[in-house]
């Protein structure tokens, strides 16, 4: 007989000694790494691009680490605890972007950029319009993540740790400011790998303990989720009713990735392409293995803990996970599980201020303002403030959106990603006869008709305007926003030729391939 | 003979040529049509298998809840595999990379004027 879900006395949302004590731990720890980084971080090449110095095993690490987020890890626990199975069609659309990623752009991104994707996109365009233009698209998107990311890890703490909201978002906001100001991507690499080894470890314990109930049978597990909530756990229900929406869902989740400007900065991290390469594989195993043992975290908490008591503690099913570790491990892995989900909020959000950052500074001011003739130290001191005001906008974005679906909110950056900046990357690497104002066109299609089409559909217009219908279908636009960025990007390009551009090509496409003359 | 060993030299030191010699040899032309053709069979081989589970799961609900174990529905092997496959498809990408583009890399670098 498996076990079943016994009532359950929790901890969370009281503060912990043994929480406290490992999130001080990470805390220190990761502040030492900092200060050794800030030591090594004097050019605006260390800052953004830790000196082209990270190691492909490193890299492919820090990207997982980017990637695996507390809005991942617990949301999607959470799902498969509530909801069954579609919690698990959900994770694996979190993965399949990983090999689009390298087959398209991360060879050429990594030997034709410098910190940001915008310098891809700009390589044989005019500066100052493309600059602008993906710069919008670029700060567009991490601020949607961020507050997704934002939303979700206050309220985590919250639930975890009992202190405020509020205060919650500020403490994120100053731990992590400390990491980018001081240690620009040197520590905020260090920090996502130490998170990543940390998640890593966590939830793989996690799995074992819980396939530990069941004597290592995941058929027990799933019978036990069966034998409480019916069969229809283990069935696809009801989040892909309409294929149109999930195709669309789909391919924000998979082109989305393609465009997230701190996913795509980590590129310039490596030595070289091969190095860029090698970090993908590596990317794609750790997250796909995290993707994997997630769902029988979920189902173990679901058959254990029980959904009446997870959705008591939180209705979004977010507390799952640490619920399932308290019942397993204690208070102690409680503790270690909370501390490992507040590290990885630092650390996402510590990337996404890093990208936003490099958007304004690298972008706008010194290749617009300063047209690229900025000293080191003016380069340094406008990411530095860069860095504080989207410091302060997080934190400010998070307070002010309180209560919003979190899981919902990423998928809306990666349709803003997919839709924006990812057609115009793809198509500045890949055509000759791209153009200036193509570029423009499209990354402004891309951007504003997905918000447009967002705001307009049922999760905006229905679920937060409380109208009666939705005006857009769509639950996610990406199947026509990244449609209509292509269509309006080849349109316009077609009807303004740039012949410059065009020469220029030759000399991208040996950058491209080659690597020649790569930074 | 002779003629041999010309050629044997011409490969060691290899002609040096022009950047814009190197972008129209036919050798890099095939490069770039080859890494594309890479590229595009894998990603079309990646659209199969997740737009095909999507669709599986959206129009063939009772083929996908059909129980292989006890309790266990097939759609569960099949969810893991898509994540499997996708991590099999960038691993072939690398291999193919590492194996046949970096070294024709290196050679069509080697050919550029210093």
């Amino acid at each position: 007989m498996p076990p079943s879900a016994q009532p359950m006395q929790t901890t969370l949302g009281s503060p912990q000694a043994s929480s406290i004590a490992f999130f001080l731990l990470i805390v220190l720890v990761t502040l030492a790494i900092t200060y050794w980084a800030a030591k090594r971080t004097k050019s605006a090449k260390e800052f953004y691009a830790a000196g082209r110095s990270v190691s492909a095993v490193q890299n492919g690490l820090a990207l997982a680490g980017d990637y695996m987020s507390a809005a991942s890890f617990l949301g999607i626990a959470g799902m498969v605890a509530l909801k069954g199975y579609d919690g698990m069609i959900y994770a694996t659309g979190w993965l399949v972007g990983w090999p689009a990623l390298m087959f398209l752009i991360a060879e050429p991104l990594r030997n034709l950029g410098k910190f940001t994707f915008a310098d891809v996109v700009a390589f044989r365009l005019r500066q100052t319009p493309v600059r602008i233009a993906s710069a919008v698209g670029g700060i567009l998107t991490v601020l949607f993540y961020t507050i997704a990311q934002m939303v979700g890890s206050g309220a985590l703490i919250k639930l975890m740790f009992g202190i405020k909201y509020e205060y919650a978002e500020i403490l994120v906001g100053c731990i992590m400011l400390a990491y980018v100001l001081f240690g620009g991507m040197v520590a905020t690499t260090w920090v996502q790998i130490i998170k990543a080894v940390l998640l890593l470890l966590g939830v793989s314990l996690l799995t074992v303990l819980v396939l530990g109930k069941f004597d290592f049978s995941p058929g027990n597990l799933y019978a036990a989720v069966a034998g409480q909530y019916g069969q229809a756990a283990l069935e696809p229900g009801g989040l892909v009713t309409s294929p149109l929406d999930a195709i669309s869902l789909g391919l924000a989740l998979m082109f989305g990735l393609l465009g997230l400007p701190h996913i795509l900065m980590r590129f310039y991290t490596v030595p070289d392409a091969k190095a860029a390469r090698k970090s993908v594989l590596y990317a794609t195993g750790l997250i796909g293995y995290f993707y994997i043992i997630i769902p029988i975290v979920g189902f173990g908490a679901a058959a254990l803990v029980g959904r009446k008591m997870i959705t008591s503690i939180d209705k979004g099913g977010n507390m799952a996970a640490p619920l399932v570790a308290e019942l397993l491990g204690g208070t102690p892995f409680l503790g270690f599980i909370a501390a490992v989900a507040f590290a990885t909020i630092l650390a996402v959000v510590a990337g996404l201020t890093l990208a936003g950052s490099s958007a304004y500074s690298h972008d706008i001011y010194v290749s617009i303002i300063k047209k690229g003739k900025a000293t080191e130290e003016e380069q340094m001191k406008t990411a530095k403030v860069a860095t504080v005001i989207f410091g302060l906008a997080a934190v400010i974005l998070g307070i002010s959106f309180k209560g919003q679906n979190v899981a919902f909110m990423v998928g809306l950056a990666f349709s803003i990603a997919a839709s924006a900046n990812f057609p115009a990357l793809l198509m500045s690497v890949l055509w000759k006869r791209f153009t200036t104002p193509g570029a423009v066109a499209s990354i402004l299609t891309g951007a504003f008709l997905s918000i447009g089409m967002i705001v307009l559909s049922p999760t905006v217009w229905v679920d937060v305007f409380h109208n009666a219908t939705p005006i857009v279908g769509l639950k996610n636009p990406c199947i026509v926003s990244m449609s209509c960025a292509f269509a309006i990007g080849i349109i316009v390009s077609l009807l303004t030729p740039e012949p410059r551009a065009q020469e220029m090509f030759e000399d991208e496409k040996l950058r491209t391939y080659l690597g020649v003359g790569a930074e | 003979m002779a003629n041999a060993t010309h050629q044997l030299k011409q490969a060691s030191t290899g002609p040096e040529k022009s950047a814009h010699e190197v972008i129209n040899s036919h050798e890099f032309k095939r490069l770039v049509a080859k890494r594309w053709t890479v590229s595009t069979a894998l990603l079309a081989a990646l659209f199969v298998t997740y737009y095909g589970f999507i669709l599986l799961i959206a129009n063939a609900k009772p083929a996908m809840s059909q129980k292989i174990g006890e309790v266990t529905t097939l759609a569960i092997p099949v969810g893991i595999a898509v994540i499997v496959i996708a991590f099999v498809l960038t691993a072939i990408y690398v291999a193919w990379a590492n194996a046949s583009y970096d070294p024709e890399v290196e050679r069509l670098k080697g050919q550029l004027k210093k």
